[in-house]
């Protein structure tokens, strides 16, 4: 685990904030579409280290914000059947759906359970045979792989109490639409974790169409400079491309392997985005073969009509078309204690990031 | 006590298997002049003025964890509690309530640890309580502890950091994050072993060494629940100065490190229940550093920041990196990263 401490090395990182000052002239603007990157460059206090022309914006990364209204609703509604055990990364717990959310069904009772990781899941479904099983599968192409092979695993096993509600989205579209919506922004930091499944060359349309640039960055201070670095000379030297910083984790190609896996289970469906709407093909279903793991389709149930709150900007804010700090609801009536958007909640969401780290600063 | 014996409900209902279980267990390993009396109150004689009285429940899951149990959590937390006060932690109450079920070895190994804690920390537990509960309706043991200590005239501004201004400097005792990655570990569904152990001990001895250089603490708060960042964005609003700390010299085990990237958690918000944060007047700081680190307690002690009187009522850290950032409260729950 020591490996993070040269990532961290703070000559290097002020060396390269350096550097970066000496070649950026022009005004840009570059979006981080990671939740994960959200996070370390509001917690390594990134901007504070960079020329006041360059500005750094949070994009839709952060698969609890992106993710619809009714998801919760259906997941909450899935939890008030008896028979049913809910299995959850403990981000969505907190995410209000229109009239609940999870953890208030789990203190009227429903069996909510945190879990790590899909096979968590499974072990649970193991042992509650008189139990449906669920687990809320979300995230992009970084979860959805281990959730194809969570399937492929219950499949092994046999288990016919163990089934998915599939929130699980692709990343590419939904970089396609900020564009087309009018979104200005120069470059992409593009997603560490994601590229290690789909690859770099998924990128390459993207770049040619919008004429942008695109990084393929680490998640520590020295790739997040580094990356940046290597925007900033694309801009200036007019040669945009899609590049990889994050040679250590991500290859042109991805992971073979695991991009089969995703694509043998799940296939392509329209999916509806925060701030985007529906985007076509953009999100992920089980196939039909799978359909007996499908708790959308093996458990009916009566979902309520999603409310969307009033006020809330998260829309605007997942586009970086709007700040944080631009929402009447920041700060006073929506906090993470208290959280109206999901955006408060995930602790990768823009909002929640800014209130813990960057509070009016 | 013997053994493969579990709590009844009637170990709880004031009869025979209650008076056997206060003899037989409690006053057995706690026995001191006032318990052993086995009067209603315990009837405590008080050399100062001052009386400082505090109480705290503990409910941590699960009971036994690396480096220590829920008794220990018990006795020292309300030592520490007292100690930071700048008060001299002198008597304890306990009392139990128990799940019916529950292994008498369990409670045996829970009220030892406590009086071997009590021996350590200077304290005695002079009164107590046991309650049993049918089954389900609590979560195997739940432990009360309050306390009494006596504090000199001189210490009283220590609590309300009266004394606080633009300039102090602000030590840590030792590495922060090591009890809430020891909790975490313990939990059953992660299926994660770590080696760290629990922070947990009464920190009144190094505390009283430090006491002892006279006006140089203006105050000091236990860095429980909520972590370092909760204790100074406490400080910092109360009373209205800024806080600058630098994460460089702020003290992380690198397993507690390596554990927080894995866990998307960091380790100033982390639960301690050994660590001490200080304000000390900028003067006497390195001579208070010295004496803490003398004290086995407090070998890895740290200046980790200084009062300011810019930015009142936030703390800015400057980040490992040369960045600058604001901490603030503990936004919600911690929770595990998904992406």
């Amino acid at each position: 685990m020591k490996y993070i401490d040269e990532y961290r090395n703070k000559e290097l990182v002020l060396q390269i904030a350096g550097k970066i000052k000496e070649i950026s002239t022009k005004p840009i603007r570059l979006m981080e579409v990671c939740g994960g990157h959200t996070m370390s460059i509001q917690k390594f206090g990134i901007p504070s280290l960079l020329p006041e022309n360059i500005k750094l914006l949070s994009g839709p990364g952060c698969p609890v914000c992106v993710s619809s209204r009714s998801f919760i609703d259906h997941a909450v509604a899935l939890a008030r059947l008896p028979e049913v055990i809910i299995t959850t990364f403990g981000d969505l717990i907190r995410v209000p759906g229109s009239t609940s959310s999870l953890d208030r069904e789990k203190a009227a009772g429903a069996d909510v359970r945190i879990v790590y990781s899909i096979m968590e899941a499974i072990e649970i479904a193991k042992k509650n045979t008189d139990k449906k099983v669920v687990f809320l599968g979300i995230g992009f192409e970084t979860t959805a792989p281990a959730s194809a092979a969570g399937i492929m695993m219950a499949q092994q096993l046999g288990l016919k109490n163990f089934f998915l509600l599939s929130s699980h989205k692709i990343m590419p579209p939904a970089m396609a639409a900020l564009i087309d919506e009018g979104v200005k922004i120069d470059g992409y930091i593009g997603p560490g974790h994601v590229s290690t499944i789909t690859g770099s060359e998924m990128y390459n349309g993207i770049a040619e169409k919008y004429q942008l640039g695109c990084v393929i960055s680490g998640f520590e201070p020295v790739d997040l400079m580094q990356s940046i670095y290597m925007l900033v000379k694309q801009m200036e030297e007019n040669d945009l491309k899609v590049e990889i910083q994050y040679t250590r984790a991500v290859k042109p190609e991805g992971n073979v392997k695991a991009k089969k896996l995703m694509y043998d289970v799940f296939e392509l469906r329209d999916d509806w985005w925060r701030g985007l709407g529906i985007l076509k093909l953009s999100g992920l279903k089980l196939r039909d073969e799978f359909s007996k793991y499908d708790a959308e389709k093996m458990i009916p149930v009566e979902i309520e009509k999603t409310i969307e709150p009033k006020g809330c900007i998260c829309g605007e804010i997942l586009k970086g078309l709007k700040l944080p700090k631009d929402c009447k609801l920041y700060g006073k009536a929506c906090t993470p204690q208290n959280p109206v958007g999901a955006c408060m909640v995930s602790s990768e969401g823009s909002c929640h990031a800014w209130y813990r780290y960057n509070r009016e600063g | 006590m013997t053994s493969n014996q579990n709590i009844l409900l009637s170990h709880g209902s004031g009869g025979k298997l209650s008076h056997d279980l206060i003899g037989g267990l409690f006053v057995k390993y706690f026995s001191n002049d006032h318990l052993d009396a086995q009067t209603d109150s315990a009837i405590l004689g008080l050399s100062q003025k001052n009386i400082a009285f505090t109480t705290d429940s503990y409910v941590v899951d699960p009971i036994f964890f690396q480096g220590g149990n829920i008794g220990k959590l018990a006795v020292c937390g309300t030592v520490n509690d007292l100690a930071v006060s700048g008060a001299k932690p002198l008597y304890l109450s306990c009392g139990f309530i128990i799940e019916e079920g529950f292994p008498m070895d369990d409670l045996e190994t829970i009220v030892k640890t406590m009086a071997e804690e009590a021996k350590i920390a200077g304290v005695k537990i002079v009164t107590g309580d046991t309650k049993v509960v049918n089954r389900g309706k609590c979560d195997k043991i739940f432990i009360n502890t309050a306390g009494i200590g006596e504090m000199e005239e001189d210490k009283k501004h220590i609590s309300f950091g009266t004394n606080v201004e633009d300039g102090d400097k602000i030590i840590i005792n030792g590495s922060v994050g090591d009890h809430g990655i020891a909790i975490l570990a313990a939990r059953e569904s992660l299926n994660f072993k770590s080696e760290i152990n629990s922070d947990c001990v009464a920190l009144n001895g190094l505390i009283g060494d430090a006491l002892n250089i006279i006006g140089g603490i203006k105050f000091m708060r236990d860095a429980t629940r909520g972590g370092i960042a909760t204790v100074l964005c406490e400080l910092a609003k109360s009373k209205k100065l800024g806080i600058s700390i630098d994460e460089k010299n702020i003290p992380v085990k690198e397993i507690v490190k390596g554990t927080c990237e894995i866990f998307g958690f960091d380790p100033l918000y982390l639960a301690n229940e050994g660590k001490v944060v200080m304000v000390v007047s900028q003067k006497d700081a390195d001579h208070i550093l010295k004496v803490l680190q003398a004290h086995p307690l407090g070998k890895e002690s740290a200046i980790i920041g200084e009062i300011t009187g810019s930015n009142p009522g936030k703390v800015l850290m400057q980040t490992e990196v040369g960045g600058r950032r604001i901490i603030d409260m503990l936004a919600g729950e911690m929770l595990p990263r998904i992406c």
